[in-house]
This record gives structure tokens, sequence and C-alpha cells, in this order.
């Protein structure tokens, strides 16, 4: 069984080719380049690395959210249109998950984020090598998340490279509990992605279609119409 | 001697530069085997106009579904393709980076060339659908985003002798439609309520003197201004007369200018191409124009008006032979310039 994953959820890009439960090659990258311009090319490179054309492959895995719209939809497009025109399953793994299985080894929960900016964040939190869930992916404050953490009394490891952004906020509020990963920890592996997609239902060839991101969010423009929508209907 | 067999060249093109999900497959670049567009206008019909994240959103919904209907109706297989064609810009980068990826991870897993087409190029090429282009060629390019002169000495050979400096006419005709309570996309009501009325409201006309350039924000700034007058005065404005009046500005100026520059430049062909080429009233004046002048004039079925891919098929057809290759690393250019792909 040969696996293709593909993370493009946030800024960092990981591609990485499973074969037979062997990562045989994987590719993580944080430089400041546009995913659409990377993420082919790389795909290309990788493949060619492994000695594995496309059409060997037998399932592929995505980074389905939540993270940036338009990378998400860059790794989302190119998962489905390969899937669909090799024939083969798409798995969507959520890209909080694929972040939290840097920390598997952690004793405690694991809180990967992503800055959705105005304080607010994506968030989820695990535990342990399962990685059971114990807060779901949601977007939402950061002061309401770490409120939440803090009722669980455990120590708590976060993880992702906006991490930084609120680390002050997180020791004020939980002081020696919290832990933080190190930088090799923030970014997220296709291998571990392709991992938890295995351990996931496999959708059949005709879900391909209607795979689309989670982004965990309706459009600002669409949560006005509502808003407005409602105001009529009163 | 044996006889020189010419291999028939099949694009599958595909276009997302704004809200239609479009492929298309072209044969030798003047046959659409299969054309198919799935539209946004019901989901962006609620936000009064494109809203870019929607836009991009549906895309991904519908891309798959699209090119696999593309084929479908062509009855072919990836193989039977030549190369893959897709819309680089100009359009909303968001939506462009759909059709774009797809089109990439398409031609990758079938070792297909990848062309990446300027969206009015194509929008130019809809024409070669209907009829060989013929050399010099006027294009004037009217839609939501577009207003253009653009002279052609041969296929693959752009010179924009004209644009507009503020407004587009397409844009022009949503903004008048929101001032007469219109449904979006406002153009196809502006024209019908035009055609229903007999007198119309005078209208300034912007000629910008010796240009071929064109402005409609003064033209949108009069009828806001008229209806704000007449609201004052507690009148009731008459949307057809207004329609007409605004419609007859637009068409007047497009007609002159293009047949002008029609005259100047000596072109043998001259083709309008773009959504507000859809336009009845603006088709019939450019008809009788050129009649009068004895230029021969091409103009789309509607259903290649708008925004689809065969036009794109049909414009990479011809940068397929001059040899125009683009690459797996191919991204979105937002506000692409028309340039000649020919050296």
């Amino acid at each position: 069984m040969i696996w293709l994953g593909i993370e493009t959820s946030n800024a960092p890009l990981s591609v990485a080719v499973v074969k037979d439960g062997q990562v045989l090659a994987e590719i993580v990258q944080n430089i400041k380049q546009t995913h659409s311009v990377t993420v082919m090319p790389t795909i290309e490179e990788l493949l060619k690395k492994v000695n594995i054309r496309s059409e060997e492959i037998d399932a592929i895995a995505v980074a389905e959210g939540p993270g940036s719209y338009t990378g998400l939809r860059i790794g989302v497009t190119i998962a489905k249109t390969l899937a669909w025109t090799l024939k083969i399953p798409v798995v969507g793994v959520s890209s909080l998950k694929v972040l939290a299985a840097n920390g598997q080894l952690f004793n405690g929960i694991i809180c990967p984020l992503f800055d959705a900016r105005r304080q607010n964040v994506y968030a989820a939190a695990y535990k342990g090598l399962q990685l059971e869930k114990i807060i779901e992916e949601h977007h939402g404050s950061i002061d309401e998340l770490l409120l939440r953490l803090d009722q669980t009394k455990e120590p708590i490891l976060f993880v992702g490279l906006d991490v930084e952004n609120f680390k002050d906020k997180i020791i004020e509020q939980l002081g020696d509990r919290a832990y933080f990963a190190n930088s090799s920890h923030h970014l997220p592996r296709a291998s571990k992605l392709i991992a938890l997609a295995e351990d996931q239902p496999m959708p059949t060839i005709e879900d391909v279609h209607t795979f689309v991101p989670k982004y965990h969010r309706i459009a600002q423009a669409e949560a006005e119409w509502i808003k407005e929508q409602k105001k009529g209907n009163q | 001697m044996g006889e020189l067999i010419m291999k028939d060249i099949y694009i599958l093109a595909i276009e997302t530069s704004c809200d239609e999900t479009a492929a298309a497959i072209i044969r030798n670049g003047s046959e659409i085997v299969s054309n198919v567009v799935a539209s946004q206008i019901e989901s962006q019909k609620r936000f009064g106009g494109v809203v870019p994240e929607i836009a991009s959103r549906h895309h991904v919904e519908q891309i798959t579904l699209v090119i696999e209907e593309a084929l479908k109706i062509a009855n072919m297989q990836p193989n039977d393709l030549t190369a893959v064609a897709v819309t680089e810009g100009p359009g909303l980068v968001g939506a462009l980076l759909i059709g774009i990826n797809a089109a990439k991870a398409f031609a990758f897993v079938h070792n297909l060339p990848i062309i990446g087409v300027h969206h009015i190029a194509g929008h130019i090429y809809a024409n070669a659908l209907v009829q060989p282009m013929e050399f010099p060629l006027l294009a004037l390019v009217v839609s939501g985003g577009h207003t253009e002169l653009v002279l052609m000495k041969e296929h693959g050979s752009f010179e924009v002798i004209g644009e507009t400096r503020d407004d587009a006419a397409g844009e022009a005709y949503d903004k008048v439609a929101r001032v007469l309570n219109m449904p979006y996309p406002g153009g196809p009501h502006i024209d019908r309520l035009a055609h229903e009325a007999k007198e119309a409201v005078e209208f300034p006309r912007a000629w910008l003197e010796d240009s071929y350039d064109f402005s409609f924000s003064g033209l949108k700034s009069a009828v806001i201004n008229y209806k704000h007058n007449m609201d004052q005065r507690g009148e009731e404005i008459i949307p057809e007369q207004v329609a007409k009046g605004f419609q007859d500005s637009v068409v007047e100026v497009l007609t002159t200018k293009t047949v002008r520059a029609a005259r100047e430049y000596n072109v043998k062909q001259v083709i309008a191409a773009g959504g507000v080429s859809a336009n009845k009233g603006l088709r019939t004046s450019l008809e009788q124009a050129f009649n009068r002048e004895g230029i021969s004039f091409i103009v789309p079925p509607l259903k290649l008006c708008t925004d689809n891919a065969a036009m794109i098929g049909a414009a990479a057809t011809y940068m397929y032979e001059a040899g125009v290759r683009g690459n797996l690393a191919m991204n979105g250019v937002p506000g692409k310039e028309l340039i000649n792909w020919i050296k």
C-alpha cells in the first residue's frame, strides 16, 4: 500500500511517501514561498526520489483544515485532482491533529494551535499516544481556550509555529503547567498525516468529488448574509 | 511520397478566474468537443456581486466534477489529450489557484504539457471557435473587469491601443442596475429594460478626444445624480428610460471608437469579446456599423461571451503550436498583462 501525504494548511509545507507502513521519504520545509508554486514540483521531486510513479499510489492523505483558507484549498485541490484522475481515495485529516502528533509522546495534554488573528485561534486538545480528543477542533478566543485547558489540571504541551504569539498569555494563565515544544516539533509532518489517515475509515473513490476543506468558519460575507436574513424574518 | 498526416490537437482547458468553474475540450483550436460551465450566480446573487472567498470555496467543490464532465461528454480519456491549458490570470487570485493547481496535478499524472493562458486572450480567441481570425484584427474586449481595444497583427501578438481609465463597462452596468434595483448581474436587465423604452433620459458621453481610452465613471455618476435629483423632487424615475439613456451612451462611445480605430489601423476583421459583448444593444450597433464600413465583424455566441473554458482552449492551441509551455511551478497572476506569446 503506497500513500502520498500532502500538508499545506499553513505556511510550512510537507509531503511524504509511505509504503507498507514505512516512511520512504518526506520533505518538510518552512520557507516563505507560496504553496501554489512549490507543492507540485515538490511532489514530483519526492516521487522521483523514491522511484514511484503516480499510478502506483494507492491513496492520498491531505490535511483538511483548519488553517489558511488558500493554503488548504491548494492542498485539497491537488489531492482531490490527483485522487480523482488516479481513481484512488483521498483521506482528510485534521491539520491540528497532524501537528499534535508531533507531541504524541508527551505525558499530558497536547494543544496544537494556529493564530486566527484578533486574539482568536484555531485549536484543539488531545491526550496520549492515541491522541484522544479532549477539546474539539474549533475557532475561538485564546482566552476561552486557556480557561478550558486550565480546568484540566494537567500539564499541557503547546505545539505550532504560532504558539510564540501567545506565549506570555499562556504562561500567565497556566504557569509551570505549560510546556512548549521545541522548534523542530512546530512543523507538521506529512508522514504523521499518513499514519493518522491509516487509522481512519477509508472513503470510497466516489467521495473524492465532494471532498472539501474543513474551514471551521463560514466566510464573512456569508455570516453577514445569514444575519441579514434572520433580521428580515423577525 | 508519403502524405504528411497532421495529428489532431486536443486541449483540455480549465478556467476559474472569477465565479464560473469551467472545463472544455477543444479540437485543433476551432472545434468545441465539450464545454462545461458550473455557474455560481445563484450563490453570489445573495451578495450583489462576486465575493472572492465564496468563489474560491465553490471552485473547490466543483473542479473535479467539471473536468470529469468535460471528458465524459467528449468521450475521451486523458491519454487522448495533447495538452492541458488553464487561465493563469488576470482574475481573483484565490479562484485562479484552484484551476491552476487542478491543471498541474492532472498534467503531472498524465505527463501532459501545461499552458497558462491570459484570460483576455481567451475572450478574444472565443471568436476562433466561430470562424478563422483574419489579421490585422481589432478586438473590443468588454466585460465586468475590462474595457479594451486590442490590435492584433498576427496570432499571439497583442497591442492594447485603448483601455478604460476608471470603471469597466460591465462594472458600470452592474452599478447602474443597482441604482435601478435590479438583481446581480445587472447587465442583462439593463439591456432588456433599454429595449422596452422608446424615449431615453439624456446622459453624457465621455469621448476623451483623440484617445482610444474609455471612461464610464462620469456616466455612472450622472445616472446616480439623476436618480437622486428625481427622488428629492419626489418624482418617480422611469427605469426603462434611464436604462436606455445609459445604454445608448455606452454603446455609442464603444461603437464610435471601435469604428475609428478599425479605420485608422485598416483592419480586416473586428471582433467583440467578453461578457458585455452578449449585450443585444451593443451587438446590433457594432453589426450595423461594420456592415456600413464593409469590414468583417464577428461576435461569439452568447455562451462563449461569458467566462468559459472553450475560449481558453482555443487560445491555448495557438500557444501550443507556437511552442509555449508552462511548468509545475505555475502560479496565479491576478494582474497578468496581455503580452505577446510570439517572439
